[in-house]
């Protein structure tokens, strides 16, 4: 069989290069099985991460060919015979060491989010919480986020104004939206929507919806309803003047 | 080496693994107000619990009101063939509703039923639509909803750090050592207790659904620290992995396909299940298309179909196919839920389903059938515990979820493991915080034992030359497949225990070459002394079972056996550090249990519907 070319990143933060393999591609494969033959056979210690191999972990994103995408389902059959495939590393995050990049910014993120904070009053007289499908519908595409942190990524606030001390990125704002739109949480979460999460950041060009491997409507169902309930609470002239007239003095 | 300079870290209990088991358990271990560590090998979240798909088994009885604990303990128990440990099955059967409710409390978003309450669905060996799910990826929920709470809970999270091995001050746990996998830096965990949630050793076949992180860890480290394994030759071969492409064998397709009404067809288009109902189960199950059909649409009356039997039946079913030349064009079966619901219906049920056929087959489930085989998913056996505090024999280690032997006997119902581990997670938090509350002094560490776990990790990287980490696990799993796979008899087993001997040798030469940061291939090789303990304990195990039950088929000694049922196989290291296999009497079970267990499907049911009758 034909060998086939890849470069694949190598190094760390501080240096590194893109250094080049041959190998051979069966059918079928995809970009991590690649990865993994490349591994086994000429570079033991190459690092990736990776765990379900079917797209439901979101361990494996990787920029291939300048695209963000999870390499375990990413098919070798999308490219070109002779096309020479690079793999590098997400770009908004410092690289520990080859493809694996440093994501625990993102878990800071997520425990800054207030938990969530059910409405004992919702339960029935049997102590079940009663939610109707439709209610739920928009938060359950919330919840299908696998955090592959591909949005993350592409996020221009993130990636290239490198501005995580302002604003949290998709993965998060959609977090928040799935807590906000839930039927029995009572937190008020608009103040820090605004203020400490950052959404006035986001100038919805949705590059995130275009890299969710879940697809998720991260910008027009998520974030931009969002902003909504930051406009209504904040900068709506009626609600301003009610609030200004019947402030707490 | 310095022991001194190496980082201490203390904690009143560690949890290793962050699954469903491991998370649960460590959100419990806060809660009692222990200082808790939680150390995983991936980042957190990743953990294999997010794969799980159908659901999370319990008697909430939300779909069909007949449901109740002890019709949920009658079929785990039928399921597991009867070898389950009672105590457990009760447990899990009486406990699950109360642990699914309270994952609501935490923020899980169920589908709904039409009046609002968790929906549950169909699976193979539930009476009942039982299983409480999110389309087809209920494991994401779960943990997702796990991780969301614990991380609240003042749990201290050490991501990708691997467990290398216990510490004991004399009988008890003192701790562990571990490795950052970033660096290659050890650290020291002190601790009064630990709690193994590491899953199962999936990892040691060639067709699996496991993941990387599968290699029985738990199993080894308990082994090496004087623990006991047990039922560890019950080893759960799934009906329906995907077997095309090559690239993707084994990955797993859910059980709620069938749940939704799914077929399997050999090559001949026979729905082939039909010929292989076992003489236990043919009083509830379908013996007609027709019936079958009725069922689906919800008639009350209509007995299920024969898809939905239990997973070693149906594995054995489609191997039965294949042998006889009747297996699809890459020897499997055919899955068809194309001809069943509509592409609507399909898309909404199994959207994961949907997605990951058409991105790794390039095949539209909605419109042709998926090509299916068995692919080793799960352990029923592993660390022997108490059923009530989950503790081993060793005071202080604990075990919980798959890593744990008990609930699920000889095989494991679809759903129930999501319920095992919320379960049995909680009761090791319990069991964990009444050993440390209970005046536990602090424990010396032994300098000569970190010593030692250390050395072993180091050699690898610094032998000049040796084997190839990544070409011995291909062989151990060439010989897991061929040797200890889904049919079994003494000659294969024998042939794998001397195959897994050739390996032990060449494992005491391994060499991984580069530095000790992110080094997969080092890691690989660490993993592989975990992985021979595991697969050594299958393959002994299974040698000394001459009967076939549930998931453990000989066909040098077919069918059950009643003198096999008195016992469990317990493996351990001897003084002289050879395995240990021995057979060891089981206790009787309660009268009251037994009682439930043996009733028949008329006589539960009523008794059932008298008791809900009294309370109103």
């Amino acid at each position: 069989m034909r060998l086939r070319n890849f470069q694949i990143y190598r190094g760390d933060n501080n240096e590194g290069t893109m250094e080049q393999y041959k190998t051979e591609v069966d059918q079928g494969m995809v970009v991590l099985d690649v990865i993994h033959r490349i591994q086994a056979e000429q570079a033991g210690d190459l690092a990736v991460r990776w765990n379900c191999k079917a797209g439901k972990c979101g361990s494996c994103s990787v920029e291939i060919n300048g695209k963000p995408k999870l390499a375990c389902m990413t098919r070798m059959n999308e490219y070109g015979a002779d096309e020479t495939i690079s793999i590098r590393p997400l770009k908004a995050f410092p690289i520990m060491k080859d493809l694996v990049p440093e994501v625990s910014w993102n878990y800071e993120q997520n425990k800054r989010i207030a938990p969530f904070k059910p409405d004992p009053h919702k339960r029935n007289e049997n102590g079940d919480y009663v939610m109707m499908q439709e209610d739920i519908d928009r938060v359950q595409e919330f919840r299908k986020c696998i955090e592959c942190y591909l949005c993350q990524n592409v996020c221009h606030v993130l990636r290239d104004h490198n501005r995580k001390d302002a604003f949290v990125g998709p993965r998060f704002m959609i977090r928040l939206a799935s807590l906000e739109m839930h039927p029995i949480d009572t937190e008020d979460r608009i103040p820090d929507i605004k203020d400490s999460y950052g959404s006035g950041m986001c100038n919805i060009t949705r590059c995130c919806t275009d890299v969710c491997p879940e697809h998720i409507q991260i910008t027009d169902n998520g974030i931009i309803p969002l902003k909504e309930r930051v406009v209504d609470r904040y900068y709506d002239p009626v609600v301003k003047l009610f609030r200004w007239l019947f402030r707490k003095k | 080496m310095n022991i001194s300079e190496i980082k201490t870290i203390e904690h009143d209990v560690i949890v290793l693994g962050a699954g469903g088991a491991g998370l649960r358990a460590a959100i419990e271990c806060s809660m009692q107000g222990l200082s808790t560590g939680l150390v995983c090998k991936s980042l957190l979240g990743k953990a294999h619990t997010v794969m799980a798909e159908g659901g999370v088994a319990a008697a909430l009885g939300n779909v069909d009101s007949r449901d109740n604990w002890k019709v949920h303990f009658r079929d785990t128990m039928r399921g597991g063939k009867f070898l389950n440990n009672w105590r457990m099955a009760e447990l899990h059967a009486k406990e699950a509703p109360e642990r699914v409710r309270e994952l609501e409390e935490w923020g899980a978003v169920f589908d709904r039923t039409k009046s609002g309450l968790i929906n549950q669905r169909n699976f193979g060996g539930h009476r009942y639509p039982r299983l409480a799910h999110v389309g087809d990826r209920t494991g994401l929920e779960i943990i997702r909803t796990l991780q969301d709470y614990g991380i609240h809970q003042g749990i201290d999270v050490y991501m990708e750090c691997t467990g290398l091995d216990l510490l004991k001050d004399g009988d008890r746990i003192s701790g562990m050592v571990g490795m950052w996998r970033e660096t290659g830096e050890f650290v020291i965990f002190k601790s009064k207790a630990v709690i193994l949630a590491t899953g199962g050793g999936g990892k040691a076949w060639k067709i699996t659904s496991n993941s990387w992180e599968y290699t029985g860890d738990g199993y080894g480290m308990a082994y090496e620290a004087g623990a006991e394994l047990m039922d560890i030759e019950f080893t759960q071969f799934h009906p329906t992995g995907m077997i095309w492409p090559p690239s993707v064998r084994g990955i797993l397709v859910t059980e709620g396909v069938r749940g939704e009404g799914g077929i399997l067809v050999n090559s001949e288009g026979q729905r082939f299940m039909f010929d292989n109902i076992p003489e236990r189960f043919s009083a509830e199950t379908a013996d007609t298309e027709k019936e079958a059909a009725r069922w689906l649409e919800g008639d009350k009356d209509a007995r299920r179909p024969p898809e939905l039997l239990t997973r070693d039946v149906v594995a054995r079913a489609i191997r039965k196919e294949v042998k006889a030349g009747l297996g699809s064009p890459h020897g499997g079966a055919f899955l068809d839920i194309a001809s069943r619901r509509n592409a609507e219906d399909i898309q909404k049920k199994l959207p994961s389903m949907y997605h990951q056929f058409k991105v790794l087959a390039e095949l539209d489930i909605t419109e042709e059938p998926m090509e299916v085989g068995p692919t080793l998913h799960y352990f029923m056996g592993g660390v022997r515990v108490d059923p009530d505090s989950q503790m081993t024999c060793v005071p202080g280690l604990f075990a919980a979820g798959e890593c744990a032997a008990g609930v699920h006997g000889a095989n494991r119902l679809g759903g129930n493991s999501l319920s095992d581990l919320l379960v049995c997670g909680k009761l090791a938090g319990e069991g964990a915080a009444n050993f440390v509350q209970s005046g536990q002094s602090e424990p010396d560490l032994d300098e000569t034992q970190v010593k030692a776990i250390i050395r072993s990790a180091t050699d690898i990287l610094n032998r000049e030359s040796g084997e190839n980490p990544y070409l011995i696990h291909e062989r151990l799993q060439d010989t897991m497949q061929n040797h200890v796979g889904i049919v079994r008899d003494d000659e294969l087993l024998s042939r794998g225990i001397s195959d897994i001997e050739i390996l032990w040798d060449d494992f005491h030469k391994v060499k991984a070459d580069g530095s000790s940061q992110f080094n997969p291939g080092w890691h690989e090789a660490i993993s592989l002394r975990n992985l021979l303990i595991t697969s050594e304990a299958v393959a002994r195990a299974a040698r000394m079972r001459k009967e076939s039950r549930g998931a453990h088929t000989r066909i040098d000694f077919e069918g059950e056996r009643d003198e096999w049922l008195k016992v469990n196989i317990v493996v351990r290291k001897s003084e002289d550090g050879s395995m240990s296999v021995e057979t060891v009497e089981r206790e009787n079970p309660d009268s009251e249990l037994e009682r439930i267990a043996n009733l028949s499907i008329e006589e539960i049911e009523e008794e059932v519907s008298r008791e809900a009758a009294g309370k109103i």
